[in-house]
Parts: C-alpha cells; structure tokens; sequence
C-alpha cells in the first residue's frame, strides 16, 4: 500500500486498484475541531480535483479535493455520528471515502511522505 | 482542501501592516494561533475553540481584547455638560442621567440612522470613556474629530491594553489577587454590579476595571497600562480557574448570546430597530429625538421594521455561514449576518435579517448551504441565557 499527499493536504493510500482518501494531521490541525463532515456518496464520479467532500470546522468550511479521478465506492459512514474522528484519527479511522484510480499515471503528480514532510515544513 | 466558506472575520489575511499589541509575545509563549484581525496579530485560539468555548461557560477565560479603541471625551467645565451635549448629538443614550461609575451599550448612528459602530461608553469624573471596536476605530475616531466641538477632547488611550475576564468563575478569581479599589467610595471588585465600573489598584499600577463583556457570561473588562499588561495576564492565568482564551471562542460565546457584532450583524444600512437594539434608545432621547437618524429610528420604534434580526437553529451538525441565503418556501427572504456550530448546545446557529413578519419564534425557514435546503427554525435570543451579575441594590 503506498500513500501519496496533495499540496492542498488530502492523502491517498493506494491498494491495487482501490484508494483511501483523507485529509492530513497538518490539515486537521489547522482546521480545529470538526463539528460536521459531509462525504460523497458511492457512485459518484469524481475528476482530478473535483470538490469531493466538506469539513466543517467550528470557524469555517473546508473542501476536500479529489486527488485523482476515479469513482466513489464508499464513504465513511462513521463520520455522520463522529465527525471528530478527523481531529482524533485524521489518517486512520477518520478517512473520508474510498474510490477507484481510473489513471495511476496522476498518482504520479502527487507527494511522497518525505515531500510532503518538507513541503510541510515550509509552511 | 480549502478554506472556501470561511466568513467569521477570524482567518489570516493579507494586509500590509499588521501589528502587534502588548501581549504578542506571552500569546506566542502560550501557544496562541495568531492570526491578521482588525490590523493586529490576535490569538483565534490556543488548544481548540470547542474547549476554550466550554471552559468561559464554566469557569473562566482570559480574552486579549487590546485591539478595541479605548477613547477618552471630556470637556473643560467640571459637570462634563458641554461633552454630555456633544456626544448625545452622536448617538442615542441619555448621558445626562449617567451616573460616575456606570455603563451603557450605545451607537454612533450616521444621518439616516444606520449604525457607525457600537460601544460601550462609561462616565468618569473627568469625562466619558469609550470602548470602541477594533476594526472600526480609526474611523469612529475621525467621526468623532469631525463633528465634536473643538473644545470638547479626544484622546486615544493607545498607551492601555484591554484584557476581558469571563466566566462564573471570573469574580471569584479576580477577587483573588488584592486588587484594591482605587477610593473610599468604589466596592470590592466581586462587589460591583453588571455594567459598573471603577478604579482600582495592583501593585501600585491604576486599573479601570468595568463588570461587563460581551460572551453572555459574568465578567469583566480590565484596561492596563500597557507596560503591566502581560505582568497582569500572567497573574490572572496563575489562578486554577483562568485560561486564556481566543477570538474564535469569543465570535461562538457572542453567538450563542445573541450579540452582534459590527461589521457583520451591524453595518451603516441598518438601524438599532431592525438590528433588535431598541434599548439602546434611552427613554428621554425616544421623546425628545435629537440624534442622527431619529426620524427612521423613532418611526421604526412606534410603527415597526420591514426587517428584524433574528436567531436560526438548524436541525443537522452542518453550519450555515455569513452570506448564506435564507429561503421561506422558494421565496429568498434574508441572508445570513453571521453562522457557525455552537458549542454549549451541540447544534449550528445564525442570524439573519428577514422581513418582520417571519421574525416570530418557531418560524420554520431553510438556509442554501452549497445548495443544499438546510432547514432552520427562528429561536429566541440570546440562545444560551445571559449570566450577568446584578446587585439589587447598586450604588
């Protein structure tokens, strides 16, 4: 399983042809406490930086990008009742959807976690 | 991901000069996110709003306000009559019945009635001392430059921080710390009464402390000589009850409470009727008129309003920000003044301007969310009670 992280802070954990998708500790962090988080339905077809899900934090909405294109299998259900699981899990149990990768060649655009430690860094 | 719905004023913004205020560095130390607010550099939160919001409701938290305008108005003649003359031609509070020691919530109103800034405005012995808003204050100021007389004064106390004390626990803390009034005649800080104020003294640094505040919780409101502020804020914080607290806490605590906040619930178009801030019309102005705009504002008190502000609850954990649409039916009758989760009822709230016949409790309204027909009741306000502390007797 590799995962691969967006300059916007989503990561995406890749499993064959199945991929996670969440948004970052860094992410989490800067948003505060998550109050409500609306994820995509299974179905739903997403293109490389589609608007796919909304964070909502106590100060602001948030949108989470679609970091390939592909389409949505699942989303993460467990959220509706505790949405604070991307403050406490925000890249294990507090994922947000899963999707298929309809072209790995834009996994190839994205960062490794070594980039996105000094991408981070910058900051 | 990206900010894209933010609306709560507290995000960072580019603006060339940003300051820093008194207590930048012991934030920083703190652990304070400091964010572009008003032309400073503020904390919006040091653990996490959710946590500093339920710790003012049950204890005590310390707000660096220092941003706000602190102004002083007096005139030469030792009954203040020619600066009560001046400043009641600017706004809509009967000053000749304020007594020394005591506050009141007032507006700078412009010629139509619409709301300049609101403010909280205190007499001393030697004048009028008000608390203006932060973004606003260098245009109050030129306000008040331009239509006080010129041998009425204007001094901006610049050189005092503002610290804001808030909580149940607030009195008890503060008590705590041999902070003498100043004279004879001034109480025991735990013995002052809501929108009372008085100097005092600590550690031989003058303090002009006020019970007041604006989270809907007993308070107050300390203004420090600049130089002794982070000395103060450091002793406060020594108390078990006192944490320091952020900006993103203070919009969520003055949400739940009902209080606008200018810029967003206020602005020039819209008048202190409409706005919900009758009582800010004290009785001898609401016969006599006399103050920008009384034409609207007196009609808007005898006939009514075509627009009210009002409180929303919405039913989900999704929020409706500032700027969002407000439906009844298919009609778009209002958009949002401010939004957000509330953390003391575990539910999102608004308000909104809408037209005065939606404006009654139990009005069943819906809010576009990207598109989405949230549905929201109007709701009494303040949406959690107000806890100030009133004395019977007051002197």
């Amino acid at each position: 399983m590799t995962r691969y992280f967006t300059k916007d802070h989503e990561w995406i954990s890749v499993d064959g042809d199945v991929a996670t998708v969440g948004i970052t500790d860094f992410a989490q962090n800067a948003l505060g406490d998550i109050t409500f988080v609306e994820v995509p339905e299974a179905g739903k077809a997403l293109g490389k930086g589609d608007t796919a899900s909304v964070v909502d934090s106590v100060k602001a909405a948030s949108d989470v990008y679609a970091p390939v294109s592909g389409e949505v299998t699942e989303g993460n259900a467990a959220l509706e009742e505790a949405p604070e699981l991307v403050n406490t899990s925000p890249e294990s149990e507090g994922w947000l959807w899963r999707m298929s990768v309809a072209d790995a060649g834009e996994l190839a655009d994205l960062m490794d976690e070594a980039a996105y430690a000094a991408y981070i860094a910058e900051l | 991901m990206s900010d894209t719905y933010d609306s709560n004023s507290v995000e960072e913004a580019e603006i060339p000069e940003t300051l820093t205020l008194p207590l930048d560095a012991w934030h920083r130390a703190r652990g304070g996110r400091m964010v572009e607010f008003a032309g400073y550099w503020m904390p919006v939160q040091y653990e996490g709003i959710m946590g500093e919001h339920l710790w003012t409701r049950e204890n005590a938290g310390l707000f660096d306000v220092s941003h706000m305008g602190q102004l002083v108005v007096s005139s030469e003649d030792e009954d203040q009559q020619d600066a009560i003359t001046a400043l009641e031609a600017l706004m809509p509070a009967d000053l000749s019945i304020l007594k020394v020691g005591r506050q009141r919530y007032s507006l700078l109103l412009n010629e139509t009635g619409g709301i300049i800034d609101d403010l909280m405005i205190t007499r001393w012995p030697g004048g009028f001392f008000l608390i203006v808003n932060g973004a606003t204050k260098w245009d109050d100021i030129g306000h008040l430059r331009e239509f006080l007389p010129d041998d009425i004064t204007l001094t901006h106390r610049d050189d005092f921080a503002l610290l804001a004390l808030q909580g149940p626990r607030a009195a008890e803390a503060l008590a705590s710390f041999g902070i003498a009034p100043a004279q004879p005649q001034i109480v025991p800080v735990d013995q002052l009464s809501f929108m009372q104020a008085g100097p005092y003294v600590w550690n031989g640094v003058e303090l002009h402390i006020s019970r007041s505040g604006y989270t809907g919780e007993d308070g107050y409101e300390i203004a420090v000589p600049a130089e002794s502020a982070e000395a103060l804020a450091e002793m406060l914080c020594t108390h078990p009850a006192v944490k320091p607290i952020g900006l993103g806490a203070r919009d969520s605590l003055r949400m739940e409470a009902g209080l606008p906040l200018y810029g967003h619930d206020l602005n020039e178009e819209i008048d202190p009727i409409s706005a919900g801030l009758a009582f800010a019309i004290s009785k001898r102005r609401r016969a006599e008129g006399g103050f920008p705009g009384a034409d609207r504002i007196l009609t808007g008190l005898s006939q009514g309003t075509e627009t009210v502000r009002v409180g929303l609850k919405l039913s989900g954990r999704q929020a409706a920000r500032e700027g969002a649409e407000v439906y009844s039916g298919e009609d778009k009758v209002g958009v949002l003044t401010s939004g957000g989760f509330a953390p003391s009822l575990g539910c999102p709230i608004a308000m909104a301007d809408v037209p005065a016949a939606l404006g009654g409790p139990g009005t069943e309204l819906f809010i576009d969310v990207r598109g989405k027909k949230l549905p929201a009741t109007v709701a009494a306000m303040p949406f959690v009670p107000h806890r100030y502390f009133r004395k019977g007797a007051a002197k």
